[in-house]
């Protein structure tokens, strides 16, 4: 199937400094929103729950597969959801914040 | 084959999801990040079903949409002060879902023909997705409560555990020299077991960075199941969750001062039994809300330190009021927030932003912590472990280690109670028994309004 493993060997060594990369700034205050999105990034999962599960070939496999859509579907979009629900209270005290400082400004 | 412009396509989810966690890690980008993760999750479903030859549409479109309502729903119900044993649960189904897909691409792979580097992916996936559910469910378990949040261990834990890993390196091995469906279903029983033993001697108070931990575990399942497919957007966004996941995990560890290995492991070296599982009778000074009122009321300088316990007794409107009143009076007043207060890092910030406290007014920890020395009365809110001093002066207790708020150092500490119960990490408290140290019993939400309308009296 893979006749390049060592192709493989390589996206995945270079992808791992690359997530480490990216988050290596972030402050505790962002920790749990943080984890919450990567929570919900693999959620792609569904991609391989949808391959399976439309070319399974009986009954008990595709049962199986439908079972792994759903898993992968509340993964996915559970994940997107309440991660921004999350930040959506992060951003509001400062939109209150600018509001503030913008009448402070007019006065 | 997959043609080249799906290839492209999932670059481009990739890219996205690489965009998305960079964004997360800054305050002002986090929304703009996740939408965008959003938007190439979306990208690479529509993309599959484009260009794949798939049977089934119509059963996998609902599984879709049932996943959807229950995710949907799920996120919306949720108490925010629930949210990281949802998180938990999002994290356990992702790994099911993995070892679910492993399961099913072993028996297309059959007998004899299939490459070995598969057939170790494949093992790989079922066991640490097997894991990786089974130990989010216990986490949810212990978050919400419904099991002791105290470490579980038992007599001979480290040679079932050792049995356990080596079951599941011969299953392992066996899977690989003879694939079979037996082979893999009990590949999938043990790592459900391994997933059970990893979590129940992490104490409630760690549980949080297991999440974290699971969360990374379930990123290397997926990236695995990519190698399977032979889908390389499965193996980046596997791998990017799985690395990052990784370095988070460390760096929730090291906010809390504590190793990993000590928090999987420590219960199993004794010790953090220590901690009273009964509340001993030594006196306290309790006071009404009509002292706490004076006291803060002719106070210069007030740190109010916030816990998980007024989260859940909805009490963080009537503190914003309180603290409100007595900015008006001229006292200077501060949130300290410990990077743990709440369930786990960062949680204590999403639930006083809900409240809508000024964002100035929170402190982190290590800005606010020498400012204690100054302050004329620390008032602790529905929080305990975070000020415990034994986590500097009692070796093996649980939360050894952990950097506190050092409450202590004010001229006068102030505890808003429910009763003597011990906090999450289930150790009692010394500061509780200071001199310098007033209870306040009572639910924060009652207490707290009480405590308002005092303040009031005196202000009129």
């Amino acid at each position: 199937m893979n006749t390049e493993p060592i192709i493989w060997l390589t996206i995945f060594v270079l992808a791992i400094f690359v997530g480490v990369e990216v988050i290596s700034k972030v402050s505790s205050t962002l920790h749990t929103p943080l984890m919450s999105g990567a929570n919900a990034i693999h959620g792609v999962i569904l991609i391989g729950a949808i391959l399976v599960a439309g070319t399974a070939q009986s009954t008990p496999i595709l049962v199986l597969g439908l079972v792994a859509v759903i898993l992968a579907s509340i993964n996915m979009v559970g994940g997107f959801v309440v991660t921004d629900r999350m930040l959506i209270m992060f951003s509001r005290p400062r939109r209150a914040l600018e509001k503030q400082s913008r009448r402070e400004l007019d006065q | 084959v997959t043609p080249a412009w799906a290839q492209l396509g999932y670059l481009a989810a990739a890219v996205c999801f690489i965009v998305a966690l960079k964004g997360l890690s800054s305050p002002k980008t986090a929304r703009r990040g996740n939408l965008i993760g959003a938007a190439g999750a979306l990208l690479a479903c529509v993309i599959v079903f484009l260009v794949s030859d798939l049977n089934h549409l119509l059963p996998i479109l609902a599984a879709i949409a049932a996943g959807m309502a229950i995710g949907v729903l799920g996120a919306y119900r949720v108490q925010m002060t629930q949210m990281p044993q949802l998180v938990a649960l999002f994290n356990g189904v992702g790994g099911g879902a993995a070892a679910i897909v492993a399961i099913i691409e072993l028996t297309d792979l059959g007998p004899g023909s299939a490459p070995v580097f598969d057939l170790i992916a494949t093992a790989f996936t079922i066991v640490v997705g097997s894991v990786s559910f089974a130990g989010s469910v216990v986490t949810f378990l212990k978050l919400q409560e419904l099991m002791t949040t105290r470490p579980v261990v038992f007599r001979g834990y480290p040679i079932v555990y050792g049995l356990g890993l080596l079951a599941a390196v011969g299953l392992s091995v066996g899977l690989v020299l003879a694939p079979s469906m037996l082979f893999a279903l009990l590949l999938a029983a043990i790592g459900a077991a391994l997933g059970v033993l990893l979590v129940l001697p992490v104490g409630g108070a760690d549980v949080p960075i297991v999440i974290s931990l699971l969360n990374a575990f379930t990123g290397l399942t997926v990236a695995a199941s990519g190698y399977l497919l032979d889908n390389i957007l499965l193996l980046v966004a596997g791998t990017l969750v799985g690395s990052a996941g990784t370095l988070l995990t460390r760096l929730m560890a090291s906010a809390m001062g504590r190793s990993l290995i000590n928090i999987l492991f420590g219960a199993l070296k004794g010790g953090s039994t220590l901690g009273a599982t009964t509340v001993s009778d030594r006196p306290v000074k309790s006071a009404g809300p009509a002292d706490v009122a004076i006291l803060l009321a002719y106070a210069q300088r007030v740190i109010i330190v916030p816990g998980y316990g007024l989260a859940v007794a909805q009490a963080q409107h009537t503190l914003r009021q309180l603290v409100d009143l007595l900015i008006e009076r001229g006292v200077q007043v501060d949130y300290a927030i410990h990077p743990v207060a709440g369930r786990m890092p960062g949680h204590m910030n999403v639930l006083l932003a809900e409240a809508q406290v000024p964002y100035e007014q929170l402190k982190e920890m290590d800005e606010i912590d020498p400012e204690f020395k100054q302050a004329d009365v620390a008032l602790v809110v529905g929080a305990n472990d975070v000020v415990n001093p034994a986590a500097e002066t009692t070796p093996g207790a649980p939360i050894y280690g952990m950097p506190i708020l050092h409450a202590n150092q004010a001229r006068q500490v102030v505890f808003m109670k429910r009763s003597m119960r011990p906090g999450f990490a289930g150790i009692e408290n010394e500061l509780l028994y200071e001199p310098t140290t007033m209870l306040l019993f009572g639910d924060a939400k009652d207490s707290m309004g009480k405590l308002l309308a005092e303040l009031k009296a005196l202000t009129v």
